[in-house]
């Protein structure tokens, strides 16, 4: 990939957030695709920090201070730069580039359409069929005596923000399909989320009905029956509107709302109060502003955290999604989800349920199947949600987000579940955000096949899958993946995410990573087997082919190791051909192989106070205590 | 045995056991002299052994003839107890009221408690100030051990023998003793290899409204700073609290008399506060409430998070002053023997690998609470749970335990103990079958003959098959002065005090067994590794001298 340099400004300074005293001096490139800033400093290494374009969700100029004119830029991944730029014109060119770089107006303009992973068109269409919806539903069962696999929808002509193929109960016709779409806003009908084979209970999921005050729709309350019918289990079905009880009556004076109990038979009825996408966009902007208060005292951090009502929408989303893994596993009872269009909200709610239901959604590749399930084919409004493009600014909001907080909750909670860790939520939300892959581009299925994306951009999933060494939680347990997980939901279990909102402030974070650590220690284990099965094989071939006298040294059987989780590899026997003795090779990961971690040391400026007399002391001084010190450590 | 009176029913049958997260248990309820046990005698489910020390209230409800007392522990677990018949639940309350709150500390369990293993090593003989006085010895010899408060008159909250400048004579040591609240004159509580700086601790100087001034306490605490060189007093309270002070002719360091030194000052809150932030810190933590508003708001409320940040900041500004400004640092507050140890001790945590291993650890708790005059008994006489009249109690150990959790939590492999180590401590600390801390001085100990009559917890704690359970698996020494975030978003609530009993741990104790095997297993490996390498070598020098080059 080529960087056309668009513009090169140098001595500008780079303001650290946390701790507040570092600052650096360096340079600053704008390409046709990134921000690059190239930190110089004294002891020759260069700290190159790179910002994609489609990340930068604002450029704001601020008031001229004596040291320069500020630039503060704020991206979509939490990361917040503030510039200084030594002479006025310079931010103002920088500035004005930047809103056109980070704004695009059109879709081909997005970063994807020129980016190539060096991929042939074989791959490309290879990584395309990589995830796919029908094998998941293969995976549930479907089609089986009560669900079939359905074509209905193949030109999107019954819902047109829907995917081709739908989940539906085998005995609703085709009349009451088209009916039920008919009585749903924007056509989004009930259909099939998640069928769970061991109770036969079905998620799932539509928009609201367009009951107004009054109306109501034969086909529709047939298609809850049909739904209900195809539940032996369970004598009724719940109706889960996920929406607050007032935003659902609202609604109906518009002629929508929600299902009368009296004209559907044997539906309960449930709200679940999760607040709507403009509530959340405004919750999310108070969070970030505690995030990036300038010394904050802890009650202001604490007060700020609680006004921003983030994580009290983070528990009701999680407390809907328990609630509907509680009544598919423990009622076995099937459940209709909506909300108001239904590709929000419902899409938070269904895809968290399955994941309490399935263990195979909590692995690297069942994440990626959920997302492609529930979010992307379903509709979710990518493009919209995240601003890709620049278009209306109400759209906006972080529902996507706040279902990847939910599943980092739930890895607090239960550490051992998840075959992903952290930084694979992470890395997900980062690329959400930076189409670099064509994925999360476009509103719905429709639009991605109308701009023939999979033909022009590449998919991120075999991506994320070549580097999955680096998402791996190597606390995983798979004995533990057949349950049902039942995380708690009162309030003082769920916690600020620190490593998503404040990532890009190292200095907050623990200066030891136990992850780091762990991965580092399986990988070393990877290693260490493969040379013990080597060093056994040549201890064997040392034996059969140099005759000894006094027998056999050492037989591989005793050599095995006490572990049950790692069979040795089968030794292999001599065949007769001279291999030769290789000595102790130094190479091949020995015990002393690598340190990990020396680089926690000392960061006085991670301690926030100052010392009211150290007026600014050289950044040298600094400098050379650290060195200093990792002598020391040497 | 004075205690049968005081249990007017010893047993009662039928009792069903209740708590959070585990399963109800129907057994006997005996009362000892110093034991709450219920026994279901079945195999394979747990009883309960209460100290009757680790009850800090109960409460009793009563529906028909069914009494109900719920028992809330000073390690802040709360257990209930349904008790069949209205006079035995009374009775048992109220023995459990009366045994709970025995006033004289002899007839507290330590005394009559005896080892079932055998005493290796004797923690009362295990950290002995000459020994040291010895390390320190080896360092510089500006430095000198003085027996002035051998009986205790010059001070009688401090121990016998104190590390004072080597210039200064003893009896410029009780001039300056009288000039301290407490007689707590400067001593020596640290010294930094690196560079020879170090800290020390005393109590306020009692200026009082008209300025006292001291010549002694100025030369001693001047005899600690190099030719040249300033200093910094670090006074733990607010200048609006450090004035107060002088009305009740306490006071701090006036510029004038002390223009070598530097005077800083910090907000950390007094005991009675600090008690009542960890009531509403606990109270919150309590309330099973669905609202996170509610949560939040009674956590900030607590003010227990600002707390800890209040002192790790400080901690870290002594720190700051030895190893990046070189400067020696005298620390006090009013008595000092609250917050200032809390700062002198966890400024040693971040500056001193030793400090950070289970023994180094010890030490410092020996050093720096227990002798330094940190009086455990009035300030742990109750917990979370108490309500009205209360003394002198104070969470202050528990916030200092708080406060290594934090940097334990963002250096997780520079400590060699782990965070049971932690939250054993902060169990013992409040109700012990030990005697370590019973008693408020090394006088008080003293004559409470608590090395000959009771056990000593380290001795109990350095026994290796316990010492296991403290260990942290991921530890590899690190030499490094360590740094850690006081950012309100890297300071965590400690659950594995605080929620501890408001939640299942069964999902982190799976974490942490993983985890640990994981390592295990690594070791292991290497070691089948190297010992093949081994023989392969064997075989080639016994077999073929020749082959190697």
């Amino acid at each position: 990939m080529e960087h056309h340099l668009i513009r090169r400004v140098e001595y500008v300074k780079l303001l650290n957030t946390y701790p507040e005293k570092k600052s650096a001096l360096g340079t600053l490139y704008l390409t046709a695709t990134h921000l690059i800033y190239v930190e110089q400093t004294n002891n020759n290494t260069r700290t190159e920090t790179w910002v994609l374009h489609h990340h930068i969700m604002s450029v704001e100029k601020l008031p001229l201070t004596a040291s320069g004119c500020p630039l503060l830029i704020c991206c979509k991944t939490f990361q917040l730069l503030h510039l200084l730029f030594q002479r006025e014109r310079d931010c103002q060119d920088v500035f004005q580039s930047l809103l056109r770089l980070s704004q695009p107006v059109k879709e081909e303009e997005l970063y994807a359409f020129l980016y190539n992973p060096h991929q042939n068109e074989v791959d490309r269409r290879q990584g395309w069929e990589f995830i796919s919806v029908a094998n998941d539903f293969s995976r549930m069962g479907l089609s089986n005596e009560y669900w079939e696999i359905s074509h209905l929808n193949k030109n999107y002509e019954i819902c047109s923000t829907y995917p081709s193929i739908l989940g539906l109960p085998k005995n609703a016709s085709v009349a009451v399909v088209t009916g039920s779409a008919k009585f749903r806003s924007r056509g989004r009908l009930p259909v099939l989320s998640y069928y769970h084979k061991d109770t036969k209970a079905a998620l799932c999921r539509c928009s609201q009905p367009l009951s107004g005050l009054t109306s109501r729709c034969v086909e529709d309350e047939q298609m809850l029956q049909a739904i209900s019918q195809a539940n032996s289990n369970c004598p009724f079905i719940y109706v889960v509107d996920t929406r607050p009880k007032l935003n659902a009556m609202a609604n109906r004076a518009a002629g929508k709302g929600y299902e009368n109990e009296d004209n559907y038979s044997n539906i309960r009825f449930q709200f679940q109060g999760i607040e709507n996408i403009h509530v959340m966009r405004n919750s999310l902007q108070k969070l970030l502003e505690v995030c990036s208060m300038k010394s904050p005292s802890m009650s202001d951090y604490l007060t700020g955290l609680e006004n921003s009502g983030w994580l009290r929408h983070i528990k009701s989303v999680m407390d809907a999604g328990v609630f509907l893994a509680k009544a598919v596993c423990d009622e076995r009872a099937s459940v209709l989800v909506h909300c108001s269009d239904g590709w929000d909200r419902t899409a938070q709610v269904c895809s968290l349920a399955c994941i309490l239901l399935d263990p195979y959604y909590r692995t690297i590749k069942g994440l990626m199947v959920l997302i492609e399930k529930e979010w992307i084919s379903f509709g979710h409004k990518f493009s919209h949600r995240c601003g890709h493009l620049d278009t209306d600014p109400k759209e906006v909001s972080p529902v996507f987000t706040q279902f990847l907080e939910c599943v980092w909750q739930l890895s607090e909670q239960l550490p051992c579940v998840f075959e992903f860790n952290e930084r694979y939520l992470i890395e997900i939300h980062n690329q959400v955000y930076a189409c670099q892959y064509g994925n999360f581009i476009g509103n719905c299925q429709k639009e991605r096949l109308d701009v023939r994306l999979h033909e022009k951009t590449f998919s991120l999933w075999p991506y994320l899958l070549k580097n999955q060494h680096l998402y791996r939680n190597p606390l995983y347990r798979r004995s533990l993946e057949s349950t049902v997980l039942r995380p708690s939901t009162l309030p003082l279990h769920f916690k600020f995410w620190c490593g998503m909102y404040n990532h890009y402030d190292r200095g907050m974070h623990p200066k030891q990573s136990v992850l780091d650590q762990l991965l580092s220690l399986t990988q070393k284990q990877v290693e260490g087997e493969r040379t013990m099965t080597e060093l056994q094989r040549q201890l064997a071939v040392a034996d059969g082919v140099l005759p000894d006298p006094s027998g056999p040294i050492n037989t591989p059987a005793e050599q095995d190791g006490p572990s049950e989780k790692t069979p040795t590899a089968p030794v292999v026997q001599s065949n007769g051909s001279c291999a030769p003795l290789i000595n102790g090779d130094a190479e091949e990961a020995g015990p002393g192989a690598e340190k990990c971690n020396e680089k926690e040391g000392a960061d006085p400026g991670a301690t926030e106070h100052d010392l009211t007399s150290s007026e600014d002391k050289p950044v040298s001084v600094e400098t050379e205590h650290s060195k200093e010190e990792e002598q020391e450590s040497s | 045995m004075e205690f049968a009176e005081l249990i007017k029913t010893p047993r009662v049958d039928g009792v069903v056991l209740r708590r959070p997260f585990m399963p109800t248990v129907e057994g006997t309820l005996c009362l000892t002299g110093h034991h709450l046990i219920l026994s279901s005698r079945q195999d394979n489910t747990e009883e309960l052994w209460l100290l009757h020390a680790n009850i800090d209230s109960t409460e009793k409800r009563f529906v028909g003839s069914l009494g109900t007392i719920i028992v809330k522990c000073k390690d802040l677990r709360v257990i209930q107890l349904d008790i069949p018949g209205m006079e035995e639940c009374l009775n048992i309350a109220s023995s459990i009221e009366a045994l709970s709150t025995l006033d004289s500390v002899s007839l507290m369990y330590p005394f009559f408690y005896r080892p079932l293993f055998e005493v290796i090593e004797d923690g009362w003989q295990s950290f002995v100030p000459e020994e040291s006085f010895k390390d320190l010895e080896s360092m510089t010899d500006e430095w000198r051990l003085s027996e002035v408060n051998k009986d205790f008159s010059v001070c009688p909250s401090y121990p016998s023998l104190l590390t004072v400048p080597r210039d200064i004579d003893d009896e410029s040591l009780c001039k300056a003793a009288s000039f301290r609240h407490g007689g707590r004159f400067p001593v020596l509580s640290y010294y930094h290899k690196k560079n020879g700086m170090v800290i020390m601790r005393a109590a306020q100087p009692l200026t009082g409204t008209n300025g006292r001034r001291c010549k002694e306490d100025e030369k001693l605490i001047n005899a600690t700073l190099c030719a040249g060189k300033r200093g910094y007093i670090i006074d733990t309270r607010t200048i609006a609290v450090a004035q107060q002070a002088k009305a009740r002719g306490g006071g701090f360091e006036q510029e004038a008399n002390y223009p070598q030194w530097r005077r800083i000052h910090k907000a950390i809150e007094r005991s009675n506060v600090l008690q009542d932030s960890l009531i509403k810190l606990v109270e919150a933590c309590n309330d099973q409430s669905h609202s996170m508003d509610r949560w939040l708001s009674k956590l900030e409320a607590s003010n227990w998070q600002s707390n800890v940040k209040e002192i790790l900041t400080t901690a870290c500004l002594a720190a700051q002053c030895i190893d990046r400004e070189g400067a020696s640092v005298l620390v006090h507050g009013t008595e000092g023997t609250d917050s200032t140890l809390q700062v002198t001790s966890l400024a040693q945590i971040i500056l001193d690998p030793a400090c950070r291993t289970i023994r180094g650890f010890e030490v410092l708790i020996e050093r720096e609470w227990l002798q330094a005059g940190h009086p455990f008994q009035q300030r742990c006489a109750q917990s979370a749970y108490s309500n009205g009249k209360l003394r002198s109690e104070a969470p202050v150990f528990l916030l200092f335990l708080d406060c290594v959790w934090q940097i334990l939590r963002q250096f997780p492999c520079s400590f060699q103990f782990n965070e049971n180590l932690l939250i054993m401590l902060f169990e013992h600390a409040y109700a012990s079958q030990f005697g370590t801390f019973l008693g408020n001085c090394v006088a008080e100990r003293g004559k409470l003959q608590l090395s000959q009559k009771t056990v000593s917890l380290w001795s109990w704690v350095n026994r290796p098959q316990e010492l296991e359970r403290f260990l942290n698996p991921l530890y590899e020494p690190n030499n490094l002065v360590i740094w850690p975030s006081v950012a309100p978003q890297s300071l965590l609530l400690w659950e594995g005090v605080f929620l501890r009993w408001n939640r299942s741990t069964k999902c982190l104790d799976e974490a942490y067994q993983e985890m640990v095997h994981i390592i295990e297993y690594n070791k292991e490996l290497q070691n089948k590794v190297n010992s093949l390498r081994r023989q392969l070598a064997q075989l080639e020098t016994e077999d073929s001298p020749l082959q190697t080059p």
